[in-house]
């Protein structure tokens, strides 16, 4: 009996590892490339791991100044927009809980709803707008169709978690004679804070590996953004930059690696503080 | 300062417009940017519209064009085998990763972080990754197959018209089974444990647990991660851009790619318009059925 257990715990162990080896060897090779030397790469017989370790990739990338300037592109537009969705989701996320009306249920449906809209329907008529008002290949622009882009979800989750939150901490604060702003930022904020933060992540993570709005809306190579940049080149220069593009594509997904594996403890958290709390 | 304590005594007094002035921003944010946009979108798909062009109606003329244009029906098959293919693994290897997540054993939270990394992994990165992996001669998959005695010459795998849909799959599920594995373990987190160890007094097998339990108490979450799936990766774009660029010869063109080309490659914003109605149309379909089964099966258990 105790050996058929640990021998199933040894089976489940080892396909947990498989599937990992399959879901982390593109990105291995893609690293090992990175730091193989050019002519190792071509050599003909190339082999997993590097055989040299060479940084000269990673240095031509950090040399050549268009894989920096879309980089800061991407950080501008993703902060920016983040900062609004957060400043215009949070207030509204609390009056739809608090406040009982026909509006919340229009706001919460059309989320629903739009969600089936297919992004060249959303793009297009977002374009011919833009170039209305003059904001196509401008940051600004781009930052915008962001917050449009994010809202949604933000608002969504915001509105769950205010939910949770029960309405009688905030009666007895009243009580105790604490002001609106009091109960707002001394009772709420604390208690909304991991959500806040988890929902910024994920604002600005659909800002930074977002392709096709930065596609369609910059044409000045000056204003590209990271992936628009990294997508130029696989096209034309393609196969002779195969290790320039493996050491741009791992700085890309570094931070993207990171404030998941960040979001995710972040989100833990908020649920086992609210289940302690509740 | 004046107009935080005027918001102040407007909330305290007055509750509605209190509410009104804290909506205000999504509101507006909403009918001007999401609302009024997409309703003008459906109406430019009913129009000859061209960047630069004046505007003029032309009712049903662009499905009249679309139902004989082969380049959209292919675009749109090619685009349903990927939808339903993709959603298909990337769901049923999302769940088993999950249930082994879920199963008793230690290192799990290393597993998840581990696991997460594809999901974090940006679209166009994605398909970097692919492309190197496939590249002829100096690929992964190449040499891996080659070593293995496998295949004897190096196959070129995003030109070749045999096997450019697979490879293409391969890669789209890829990125796609941990966001599935995570939300499903999130669902398996929430079956209590009771109710397992109930059914093992009564003498149930994994098979029986699995089929009696897990399934019918995860099947909310699992009927909004198939829908959910289901349109994201009909939308998919940025992976098969970088990929194959809807190459060999249009083979893994999607609709979403169909689009783009006729809207913003060539300019006919109107017929890119009518593109995204039919998608409308038929994601709401499919959906709808969907629902509907769904909605039987609990009737009838």
């Amino acid at each position: 009996m105790k050996n058929s257990i640990s021998f199933s715990k040894i089976a489940i162990h080892g396909l947990i590892i498989l599937f990992i080896i399959f879901l982390l060897f593109p990105l291995l090779w893609v690293v090992a490339s990175s730091l193989k030397s050019t002519q190792e790469i071509y050599s003909g017989a190339p082999t997993i791991l590097p055989q040299h370790i060479s940084f000269d990739h990673y240095l031509s990338v950090i040399n050549g100044q268009q894989i920096f300037r879309s980089m800061w592109n991407s950080i501008v537009v993703g902060v920016v927009s983040t900062i609004i969705v957060i400043l215009i989701a949070v207030p509204s996320a609390y009056a739809m809980v608090r406040y009982k009306s026909k509006v919340n249920n229009a706001i919460l449906g059309w989320i629903l709803v739009s969600q089936i809209f297919p992004v060249i329907l959303v793009m297009i008529p977002l374009y011919v707008l833009l170039r209305y008002i003059g904001l196509t290949d401008s940051l600004t622009g781009l930052t915008l169709i962001y917050v449009v882009w994010s809202l949604p979800f933000v608002l969504w989750i915001m509105h769950g978690y205010v939910k949770s939150i029960p309405i009688e901490l905030e009666e007895a604060a009243v009580l105790d004679g604490a002001s609106r702003s009091q109960v707002i930022f001394k009772v709420l904020m604390p208690l909304l804070l991991p959500a806040i933060g988890a929902s910024a992540l994920f604002a600005f993570i659909s800002a930074w590996n977002e392709f096709f709005f930065a596609l369609v809306l910059m044409k000045s190579p000056t204003l590209a953004t990271l992936q628009v940049e990294l997508a130029r080149y696989t096209g034309m220069e393609g196969q002779a930059r195969t290790g320039p593009l493996a050491a741009a594509s791992v700085i890309a997904t570094i931070p993207s690696i990171l404030l998941f594996i960040f979001m995710r403890k972040w989100l833990t958290k908020g649920l086992i503080s609210g289940a302690l709390k509740g | 300062m004046k107009t935080i304590t005027n918001k102040k005594n407007i909330l305290y007094s007055k509750k509605e417009l209190g509410q009104i002035q804290l909506l205000l921003p999504v509101i507006l944010v909403v009918t001007v940017f999401s609302l009024a946009p997409l309703l003008r979108g459906i109406y430019l798909g009913f129009t000859d519209y061209r960047l630069g062009d004046p505007i003029s109606f032309n009712g049903i003329e662009n499905y009249k064009q679309l139902f004989s244009d082969e380049y959209f029906w292919n675009s749109f098959k090619i685009g349903m085998v990927w939808t339903f293919v993709v959603t298909a693994i990337q769901v049923s290897l999302g769940l088993g990763l999950a249930l082994l997540l879920n199963s008793k054993v230690r290192f799990t939270s290393f597993y998840t972080i581990l696991i997460l990394i594809p999901w974090a992994t940006p679209p166009i990165i994605r398909g970097i990754l692919w492309r190197q992996m496939y590249e002829p001669n100096t690929g992964a998959v190449n040499i891996l197959l080659t070593n293995l005695g496998l295949i004897s010459a190096p196959i070129n795998w995003l030109s070749s018209f045999e096997f450019v849909i697979p490879a293409v799959i391969v890669a789209g599920v890829w990125g796609e089974i941990s966001k599935a594995a995570i939300f499903l373990l999130a669902g398996l987190q929430t079956i209590p444990n009771d109710l397992y160890e109930a059914s093992k007094i009564d003498g149930a097998g994994l098979w029986d647990q699995f089929r009696h339990i897990t399934i019918p108490v995860l099947k909310p979450v699992l009927a909004a991660i198939i829908s959910l799936t289901f349109m994201w990766n009909f939308n998919t774009f940025g992976i098969i851009w970088v990929l194959t660029q809807g190459g060999p010869g249009g083979l893994t063109r999607l609709p979403m790619l169909a689009a783009y080309e006729e809207g913003f490659k060539y300019g006919y914003i109107g017929y890119a318009a009518a593109i995204g109605n039919v998608m409308v149309i038929i994601l709401s379909l499919m959906l709808f059925m969907y629902i509907r089964v769904q909605l039987r099966e609990r009737t009838e258990s």
